[in-house]
């Protein structure tokens, strides 16, 4: 008999059960908060170098009233979004050009496993001489590091067609684009939805990335203004904002995997 | 717990020594309720028998009649509700050192990153034997089991009839008063299977180890078995303790074709067919 | 017959990016334009930009400092989530938290650390990467270890492995796999910390050379950073699957094993 049959697949996501977690975990994020409050009350960590957390949350709430907040959240989260869906659209039409044919997949295997590791902060410089802090230097560095992500799982995704499923598709005479609507496209879903969760992710990264270092308008930058003028409160509350949009970022990519791979009886692994 | 001879029985379990001397595993009135968001589920609920040393007795059950709860309650593995499990005297709170145990997913008790002799001679290393002494327990563990040529593979270089004859020997090597087998062959073909009975037929006569052999197929306990311990469906309890009186060799074909096997067969296909139906011993209420 | 074959795919692999560098090669041989300068100079610049001095003085420290910090983190990261990962009580309870922590990006601590430690000087730097490194080694390790197979936990316990050898040979080899495709991800994220982490105040370094270059607008020396930059993220990403292929040769078995089955 079995009562405690624990799930064995390699790759299924937490998710479920998270509603019994909820106390433990709430009372974790606030022994966080309670400790960020006291430690540099009691001065064991110096207040001017980690403002308590009463003063970071009323940096937060000063910054929440004012429109240059908003516009820098409004232009990180329009980086961010464009960004991604730029590297998702060439990313998976190229993976899937190149992935249809074997040929192509051989000669580009190498150039790929090439570009792949180069670090897209690599072209800081030379985005800085093209388009100085204008978006367009972040968009680049994004879509660059993005790119990838979703390429390489579009690449897994459609190596991963059953042979058997394709050959039967072939032999009664499916049109090439309905091989690819019912065939190809089915099986490379859930690679695409990890790729578009790998690359959301990323693509935060850069982008604040980029606003940091090269001043591209947004919240990266006010991170930075803050830490110039000194003032550590209003740097630290930024800080948090961009951390709850990361947050937010992986919680709603990994609802949209759910979403998608609940059609899907196969459960896909991350790591491949 | 009901000890019936079927009719033209002879006793062949005749204890010539005092039984509570020589009993390797003596389970008292075992009890596992499982707690859980606050409703209780009652997996076993009044297990009483006791296993003589040296002997291999088969348990066989109906599906979900907590064959594997009964068997990590009597490993130490899971905590009982209520009653006890001796092991040489001794109770059983946690994984006693005089067990081992065998467990069906073979691909899953070994460990992948190591070598054949390598998951052999873990234990042993655990209990302290020299390097000496490990090498000729391995050595002659991996003979009995026939694996000497594959001593240096990886588990899953393995077929499966050979991967469970890896946990075989680690066991075997593991030298334990008590080899508990947990279904082991439920996933190996068919001839693969014959053959593995067989197996641990002979390294149970070769060896003196006592073996319980829990099981859902009815073939292979009246087979295997000196005694067949039945059991109910869920709450578990014992309906039945059939004492197998086929001759000590065994042989696939022979024994197998004689009508007492098909007799005991049909016996304990019985007991098993009430045991679906609900039934239970005398004065037990149904769950 | 296995030559001719191992020669197709040498060929197959090299041909891309020959016809790709040479279409860079011919393209900008007649370049004027100033960002673009011609690959033969980029190529002829190279050796006199990074001579020994400057690999001593700026490439080597900053690899360094990757180094220190990553294996800090590979350490932290491991032990942190293997214990993490072993309670129930202690994942129910930090779970959000290190949710919260993994999402902040990179970079956004090089500030943050600066205002403890300074712009300047190795320690700020390496605390710098270590923390961007740590999240995806330390989450995918709880992740390994919660998922170990329960059966195999059981056949350690039935066999009274002791706690230190359960540990060695079960909860760390068992969750290695899993560690490892933090360990990837954790080296690619240190590179771009590692980077960061120069840009600001006065500072040495691979990173900060480059960023020097282009401020003074030198160019083709910045192309010659930026490749570099590009070879060394290569370079590690090379030494990472040379590790993982035999460190983890017996999961990769084990996975076609179970396919083929």
């Amino acid at each position: 008999m079995t009562v405690a049959v624990h799930p064995t697949s390699t790759g299924a996501r937490r998710g479920t059960g998270r509603g019994r977690d909820a106390v433990p975990g709430a009372l974790g994020l606030l022994t966080v908060v309670a400790l960020w409050e006291i430690l540099p009350t009691a001065g064991v960590v110096n207040p001017e170098y980690l403002p308590p957390f009463t003063e970071v949350a009323s940096a937060l709430a000063d910054q929440l009233g004012t429109s240059t907040f908003w516009t820098a959240l409004g232009q990180t989260l329009r980086g961010w979004a464009i960004g991604l869906a730029i590297s998702m659209v060439a990313g998976i039409v190229v993976g899937m050009l190149i992935g249809s044919s074997r040929l192509a997949r051989e000669l580009t295997a190498s150039t790929i496993e090439f570009l792949r590791p180069i670090p897209s902060v690599a072209l800081i410089p030379l985005v800085v001489l093209l388009y100085g802090s204008q978006p367009k230097s972040a968009l680049v560095l994004v879509v660059y590091a993005a790119f990838w992500q979703v390429l390489v799982q579009v690449l897994y995704g459609v190596a991963d067609v059953d042979p058997v499923i394709r050959d039967t598709a072939r032999s009664y005479r499916f049109s090439r684009w309905a091989r690819f609507r019912q065939v190809v496209w089915p099986t490379a879903l859930p690679y695409v939805v990890t790729g578009f969760r790998l690359a959301a992710a990323v693509a935060l990264i850069l982008e604040i990335t980029a606003e940091l270092v090269i001043g591209v308008p947004g919240l990266g930058q006010r991170v930075g203004v803050a830490r110039s003028s000194g003032a550590t409160d209003t740097m630290y509350a930024l800080v948090v904002v961009v951390g709850l949009i990361g947050v937010a970022v992986n919680a709603s990519a990994r609802t949209v995997e759910r979403r998608v791979l609940r059609w899907h009886p196969s459960v896909r692994r991350e790591s491949a | 717990m009901t000890s019936t001879q079927i009719p033209g029985a002879t006793d062949v379990t005749d204890p010539a020594t005092d039984p509570a001397t020589d009993l390797a595993l003596d389970v008292r009135g075992l009890k596992k309720v499982y707690d859980g968001q606050g409703r209780s589920v009652e997996a076993v609920r009044d297990l009483t028998f006791s296993i003589e040393r040296g002997s291999l007795v088969c348990i066989v059950g109906p599906s979900g009649a907590g064959k594997t709860t009964l068997l990590r309650c009597i490993a130490g593995l899971l905590g009982i509700t209520d009653g006890e499990v001796v092991l040489d005297g001794e109770r059983v709170t946690s994984p006693p050192a005089g067990m081992a145990v065998v467990f069906q997913e073979y691909g899953r008790s070994l460990f992948p990153w190591m070598t054949v002799r390598q998951n052999v001679e873990l234990p042993l290393k655990e209990k302290g034997l020299r390097r000496a002494e490990r090498r000729r327990l391995v050595d002659e563990a991996l003979a009995a089991v026939g694996l000497t040529d594959s001593e240096d593979a990886h588990p899953w270089q393995l077929s499966g009839g050979m991967q469970q004859r890896v946990a075989i020997a680690r066991a075997v090597a593991y030298e334990p008063t008590v080899l508990l087998m947990d279904e082991p062959f439920a996933a190996v073909d068919a001839q693969t299977r014959a053959d593995l009975e067989d197996l641990v037929r002979t390294l149970w006569k070769r060896l003196g180890v006592t073996v319980l052999f829990v099981t859902h197929d009815i073939d292979e306990a009246v087979y295997l078995g000196q005694r067949v311990l039945v059991l109910s469906n869920r709450p578990t309890v014992i309906l039945e303790d059939v004492a197998i009186d086929l001759p000590d060799e065994r042989d696939q074909l022979e024994t197998r074709s004689t009508p007492r096997f098909a007799e005991l067969r049909h016996h304990v296909y019985e007991l098993i067919q009430q045991a679906k139906r609900g039934h239970r011993p005398d004065g037990e209420a149904p769950a | 017959m296995r030559i001719r074959h191992l020669l197709l795919q040498l060929l197959k692999a090299v041909a891309l990016p020959i016809v790709l560098v040479t279409i860079w090669w011919v393209a900008s041989a007649d370049s004027t334009s100033f960002f673009w300068p011609p690959l033969s100079e980029i190529v002829k610049t190279f050796p006199e930009t990074w001579d020994w001095d400057r690999i001593q003085h700026d490439v080597l420290p900053s690899l360094a400092r990757l180094a220190i910090g990553y294996t800090i983190a590979l350490v932290v990261g491991v032990a942190l989530g293997s214990a993490i990962g072993l309670s129930r009580t202690l994942r129910a309870f930090l779970e959000p938290t290190l949710e919260f922590f993994r999402a902040i990006p990179p970079p956004i601590l090089v500030p943050v650390i600066a205002v403890f430690a300074g712009y300047t000087g190795w320690t700020g730097k390496i605390i710098t990467i270590a923390l961007g490194c740590l999240w995806p080694i330390l989450l995918n390790a709880v992740e390994g270890v919660r998922g170990l197979d329960e059966v195999l936990v059981d056949t350690a316990r039935s066999y009274r492995l002791r706690r230190r050898t359960r540990f060695a040979q079960l909860v760390l080899r068992g969750s290695s796999p899993q560690v490892a495709v933090g360990a990837r991800q954790a080296l690619s994220i240190g590179v771009i910390v590692m980077v960061i982490s120069e840009l600001f105040g006065a500072n040495r370094g691979l990173g900060a050379s480059i960023v020097q270059f282009q401020r003074s607008f030198a160019i083709p020396q910045m192309w010659t950073g930026i490749i570099l930059l590009g070879l060394i993220g290569f370079a590690l990403s090379v030494v990472f699957r040379i590790v993982e292929h035999y460190s983890l040769a017996w999961y990769r078995g084990l996975r076609q094993a179970d396919r083929g089955a």
